[in-house]
């Protein structure tokens, strides 16, 4: 498969009052056609940051100070705000964290959703309508022809969210970003907009970036997970790679502060606080919360080691020369899984 | 549409309500008033003021005053003024009020119209010198009183320039011009100040975003999604500031020479003309209660969220 979207070594400072926050700290990345990658990390790990750096749509304080975007080979960083424009709403489009809010509360949902396509496909009034009309209809909203001319507040939460994703699929976008678009419903509505986004993906055969901190909701829609952690990817595989043979500390701490069946004492937590961007530590970022950091993990930043054709991660620990430690025991549990799984799968002669 | 008409009726009903109490408490509180009617009283004999005072009705007890008052209201008669050659009230204020309202309204509408547009760029280049600008000018333009405007105005454009009459009502909208930019400063400054700071916050917005996100331009969401949410809590500020414009500024139409309703307040108070003080207040009253209302009607234009509908929300 070709990458739609390759984001090349990408460095992004804001300035504030108290001095230059690093909220980017090289990230790279490729995102192939019709696939579904996840990005996870905490609050501040700069997920939402990567996103808005695709669209352009940083704000002011905002800049991208090293890097790429390429997105079909043209590189966004470099395209002038007028040719953002046209990629805007087109070829690229947003799902939002919040649909209480991301409609605007005195226009009809029918012209929101009519608005990109007069704006890019330039149809007018009557075609905008009809096709407005069908995509309502797509996403499910039932009785569409009295919704269009219904007003944001007419509507409940997950109606709404199915609003801010026909505007976003009105165009047939190449790539859908969705900003955590489920976080703000409640658990039987997530699980209803996760299906129709899955579902209406293979209708256009869009690639999505779907950003979220639960990785319930990972594990349902995507193929490849990008864990991040203060401004950096620290670990990225496919799914059952992530989540089954993890090798970041960092991710054994995102998984085992995840609940799952077979948990019956106390939730894990990781200790501390992430660190301050404005003065980034040096070596591994999040070596004052790791119980297995080594004394090089203070001095060095950790590159990428290659744990597979698609899977990498940043510790020290996949170093040659690093000592054998003992993974938590939720995490063993997680990976003798995979090796089952794995050896099953081999036997039979399929791939993972 | 059955719900709206039953809305409105009982709209009409309170005001109306509201205006008779005015009406009642005002009158009480004129009785309060010290002195009499009569600017000459010395050179009145007391044979004189006593006959005036049975004609005007002043030897009642005031209770019965009151009543034959309100009953005149009822049918639409305000009293003869016994001040202004004895002209009935209502005459009085239908020739005074018209260059008022005239002048007021211009004002308001110049005013908050710049003052929009103005805050809108203020808001859109956000912390630049265009920002500055215009803040500074809406403070200065707030902070003068507007018959220092009134005579900086005749200086430049009726002295200098000699495009303008200096003082003169002919009742055409040349001679309106100057009076009516006089005016428009406070409302501007104010609409100006008001609009920048909801629009910074509309445009930081999530639904502004999106539209962004759909591939409009800055400007683009400004105008089609920002100034209409921002204008929802000016209409609030405009209803009185529309109000006290349209009733006239007893300076500025002095300093213009404008025979309005302004001026002849004042003197009615001064004078102890009570038909008239009754008049202009009951005539002030009706205004505001009036714009209150289209300022309701004018809410539920914009803001959807308010509209009174018979399908209902949820």
């Amino acid at each position: 498969m070709s990458n739609i979207l390759e984001v090349k070594d990408l460095n992004i400072t804001f300035d504030t009052y108290a001095g230059k926050v690093q909220a980017i700290r090289g990230v790279s990345f490729d995102l192939k056609k019709g696939e579904t990658l996840a990005i996870v990390g905490e609050s501040g790990s700069g997920k939402s940051v990567t996103t808005r750096s695709i669209m352009q749509l940083l704000s002011l304080n905002a800049n991208i100070e090293e890097g790429q975007i390429l997105f079909n080979g043209q590189d966004l960083v470099q395209t002038s705000e007028k040719d953002m424009q046209k990629i805007r709403g087109k070829k690229i489009a947003m799902i939002f964290q919040d649909p209480m809010t991301s409609l605007n509360p005195t226009m009809t949902i029918g012209k929101q959703i009519a608005e990109p396509l007069r704006l890019h496909q330039k149809l007018n009034k009557d075609k905008a309508h009809d096709r407005a009309l069908e995509l309502l209809e797509l996403v499910g909203l039932p009785d569409a022809e009295k919704r269009m001319k219904q007003y944001p507040h007419q509507f409940s939460g997950g109606q709404r969210q199915r609003v801010v994703i026909a505007i976003a699929l009105a165009c047939n976008p190449d790539i859908l970003i969705a900003d955590e678009p489920t976080t703000a419903l409640d658990v039987t509505i997530q699980a209803q907009i996760l299906e129709l986004m899955k579902e209406l993906q293979e209708k256009i055969n869009t690639s999505i970036i779907f950003i979220t901190h639960d990785l319930g909701v990972v594990a349902n829609v995507a193929d490849r997970v990008a864990v991040m952690y203060a401004g950096k990817f620290v670990e990225v595989g496919s799914v059952d790679e992530v989540f089954y043979n993890p090798q970041h500390p960092y991710t054994w701490g995102l998984l085992a502060s995840m609940p799952t069946l077979e948990t019956s004492n106390s939730l894990y937590a990781i200790p501390g606080t992430p660190p301050d961007l404005l003065d980034p530590p040096k070596g591994d970022a999040f070596a004052p919360r790791n119980e297995f950091a080594m004394k090089i993990d203070t001095e060095l930043e950790p590159p990428m080691f290659k744990v597979s054709e698609t899977h990498y991660a940043a510790t020290w620990l996949l170093h040659e020369d690093a000592p054998a430690i003992d993974p938590p025991a939720e995490i063993k549990a997680r990976q003798k899984l995979y090796k089952e799984k794995y050896a099953a799968l081999h036997s039979k002669g399929g791939n993972l | 549409m059955k719900n709206y008409m039953k809305y409105f009726g009982m709209r009409v009903f309170y005001m109306l309500l509201t205006l008779f109490l005015i009406a009642s408490i005002t009158f009480f509180l004129m009785k309060l008033l010290p002195g009499t009617p009569y600017t000459n009283q010395e050179k009145l004999s007391a044979e004189q003021i006593l006959i005036m005072n049975e004609q005007y009705g002043l030897n009642d007890p005031v209770p019965v005053q009151y009543l034959s008052y309100i009953g005149g209201l009822f049918v639409g008669d305000l009293g003869t003024s016994f001040q202004f050659d004895n002209t009935p009230v209502s005459q009085l204020l239908s020739t005074r009020v018209g260059p008022s309202l005239q002048i007021g309204f211009q004002a308001v509408v110049l005013g908050t119209f710049f003052g929009i547009v103005l805050g809108v760029i203020s808001a859109m280049k956000q912390n630049t010198w265009i920002d500055t600008l215009s803040t500074l000018t809406a403070i200065l333009g707030r902070s003068i009183p507007n018959f220092v405007f009134a005579v900086l105005l005749q200086l430049l454009f009726a002295v200098q320039l000699g495009w303008l009459p200096i003082a003169l009502w002919d009742g055409g909208f040349k001679s309106s011009i100057l009076p009516t930019l006089a005016l428009a400063i406070a409302p501007l400054a104010d609409s100006a100040r008001f609009i920048r700071t909801e629009m910074v916050d509309v445009l930081g917005s999530d639904y502004v975003e999106l539209a962004r996100a759909k591939g409009l331009s800055r400007w683009g969401v400004a105008f089609k999604h920002g100034v209409r949410n921002a204008l929802i809590p000016l209409i609030t500020l405009l209803g009185p500031m529309a109000v006290a414009l349209m009733t006239g500024s007893l300076v500025v139409e002095n300093i213009y020479a404008i025979p309005g309703i302004g001026e002849q307040f004042v003197k009615s108070i001064t004078t102890n003309d009570y038909p008239t003080i009754m008049g202009v207040t009951i005539l002030y009253s009706a205004m505001l209660v009036f714009i209150i209302l289209v300022v309701d009607i004018l809410y539920g234009i914009i803001d959807p969220r308010i509209r009174v509908s018979s399908e209902g929300g949820n």
